[in-house]
């Protein structure tokens, strides 16, 4: 008796300790970037590019890059991700061997390492797709065959489409059957079906996708330092073939390839915190729009 | 929509017997076993068919080949003739979703949308152009047939889901109204519902069979001699016996009929 009272308090105690780290963790690792970059922090370090080898002005391209480069993203993974999903779900045949090829496609998709969509941005959309633009509209000059952050974008995309297509199915796998088979019954087809029962009911779903996709993106750096993310440029990207500055990529380069390692350090914390708030804000905006849109489809309009 | 369907409904005149359902040798099997085993039967128009059986007979199967829903499973091999006023449901001309707005469904569950309950009624009306124009007097029509106009005209715009049990049943019956259908089929309606609920849908039943062919499926064979003109008792997938409700349970032809309406067996 006094045994098992004593195993059940030392397990209590392990899985409390276990929190405990986790906590002093983020703690740490938050506490330290806000302690060592909050002293840099400022409107212009938020609202300037920077200058004399990063050691003084802001990181305002970074930000719009990275800003850029996810909403992008978003734009590209959203409508394949659920289309996808959509496909999977309602209109394969259960069962299928082809529905299962593609299931298989996706969870291996979600194992490969970020490094690797790079490698394959540069392989496939600059050299294959982006050259071949080239060749056949612009008689071979390089305009689309080189980093851009298209490029970066649909790279990205193809990172996080995983994440929105498991969601997304998650999302109508939670519909009752029977709201589909009321819809049948009442002379909707397929596609009505969809529209109007499984897409206003599977909206929550697929927004918490585009938001675990969009927490994702706006921190890896690995799929954009070749595909179009540039080591420092002085004016913003306006076009889809422009390269970008990307916060991640930007602490990359800051702490390996600075002219001046120790004088960017103080720089360096800052951007590391206005990354992390920058990822959250992302977060936070797409929470809110998820709450907006799930408030108005509660019963339809 | 619909409109294929049409001429035979205008042949009701020469030939009255034609209009309402109608199956012949209609079989349907699943993985190798017979669910229905060629059942004849015919819902005429203007009464109420009830189907009363044991658990596994093929009640609900048998309404789910009427209006197509079996299609939506595809492993289920139907054959045979299923008739709508004299025209088959399964000829390749038929628009499935015309079809399944002349034959109305009510589950044996209240399923209804997670909207409000003007949008549950009009969702059947809105996917079709013509039908959502007179969606206001269809919604109030339907409605006072199912004997929950009173109850709901000021709550419209409420959820579905606030309404009691009851209510949402005939908030499904009012729903699958709303498309004038010509053949309703309920799957064992009342079965989850209280006395008072089920006599309303009882009532509603009785005030619309002069319009249309009603086929009650249920599991209480009370109602199917209180609700019904006709019964058919269907048992591991045939047609046992089909008769006027009062022969059937006063002098059943079969053996089996006089054992399972007795209790004594299912």
């Amino acid at each position: 008796m006094e045994r098992t009272k004593l195993v059940g308090g030392i397990f209590q105690a392990l899985t409390a300790l276990a929190c405990l780290i986790i906590i002093a963790m983020v703690v740490i690792v938050i506490g330290n970037i806000v302690i060592h970059g909050s002293g840099r922090f400022s409107w212009e370090f938020l609202s300037q590019a920077p200058r004399e080898g990063m050691k003084e002005g802001g990181i305002f391209p970074a930000i719009f890059g990275t800003a850029a480069l996810v909403i992008l993203m978003t734009i590209a993974v959203i409508p394949l991700g659920v289309a996808t999903a959509i496909y999977l779900h309602e209109y394969a045949p259960k069962r299928s061997r082809m529905v299962h090829l593609v299931r298989l496609a996706i969870q291996n998709l979600a194992g490969v390492p970020a490094i690797v969509f790079g490698l394959f941005g540069v392989g496939f959309f600059i050299e294959f797709v982006g050259r071949g633009v080239d060749r056949v509209l612009y008689g071979g000059r390089p305009l689309w065959g080189q980093p851009a952050i298209l490029w970066a974008a649909l790279t990205m995309a193809l990172l996080t489409l995983p994440t929105v297509v498991v969601a997304t199915e998650e999302a109508l796998r939670a519909i009752p059957q029977s709201y589909r088979e009321v819809a049948y019954a009442l002379g909707a087809t397929r596609w009505q079906m969809i529209r109007r029962v499984v897409l206003p009911q599977a909206v929550g779903g697929i927004l918490t996708g585009g938001i675990l996709a969009v927490s994702r993106g706006s921190g890896e750096v690995a799929p954009v330092m070749f595909t179009g993310a540039a080591y420092f440029l002085p004016e913003l990207p306006t076009r889809l073939h422009h390269q970008f500055m990307e916060m991640g990529y930007h602490v990359y380069v800051m702490t390996t390839q600075s002219p001046d390692i120790e004088a960017t350090k103080p720089v360096l914390y800052t951007t590391v915190m206005v990354l992390l708030m920058l990822t959250f804000a992302l977060n936070f905006t797409a929470i809110m729009i998820r709450a907006q849109i799930r408030k108005r489809l509660r019963y339809g309009r | 929509m619909g409109a294929d369907l049409q001429p035979a409904a205008t042949a009701e005149t020469n030939a009255a017997a034609c209009a309402g359902m109608r199956t012949e040798g209609l079989i349907v099997r699943l993985a190798g076993e017979d669910i229905l085993k060629g059942i004849t039967l015919d819902a005429p128009r203007g009464e109420i068919l009830a189907i009363i059986g044991p658990a596994g007979a093929g009640k609900t199967t048998f309404l789910r080949t009427l209006n197509r829903m079996l299609e939506l499973d595809p492993d289920f091999k139907i054959s045979g003739k299923v008739l709508l006023n004299g025209r088959s449901v399964y000829d390749p001309a038929v628009q499935v979703a015309a079809l399944r707005r002349q034959v109305g469904m009510v589950f044996s569950i209240p399923i209804t949308l997670p909207m409000t309950i003007r949008q549950n009624l009009s969702f059947g009306l809105d996917l079709d152009r013509e039908e959502r124009r007179q969606r206001e007097e269809r919604i109030e029509a339907a409605l006072r047939s199912a004997y929950l106009w009173d109850e709901v005209k000021d709550r419209l715009n409420e959820p579905a889901r606030n309404l009691s049990g009851g209510q949402q049943q005939r908030l499904c019956l009012a729903r699958a109204l709303t498309l004038r259908p010509a053949v309703l089929s309920l799957d064992e309606p009342c079965s989850g519902l209280d006395p008072i609920s089920t006599r309303r849908i009882e009532e509603a039943l009785q005030e619309l069979k002069a319009e249309l062919t009603i086929i009650l499926v249920t599991n209480n064979v009370k109602q199917a001699s209180r609700a019904s003109d006709r019964t058919a008792f269907f048992l591991f997938g045939e047609l046992i016996e089909v008769a006027p409700t009062e022969q059937l349970f006063t002098t059943p032809r079969e053996q089996k009929t006089a054992d399972y309406i007795s209790g004594r067996f299912g």
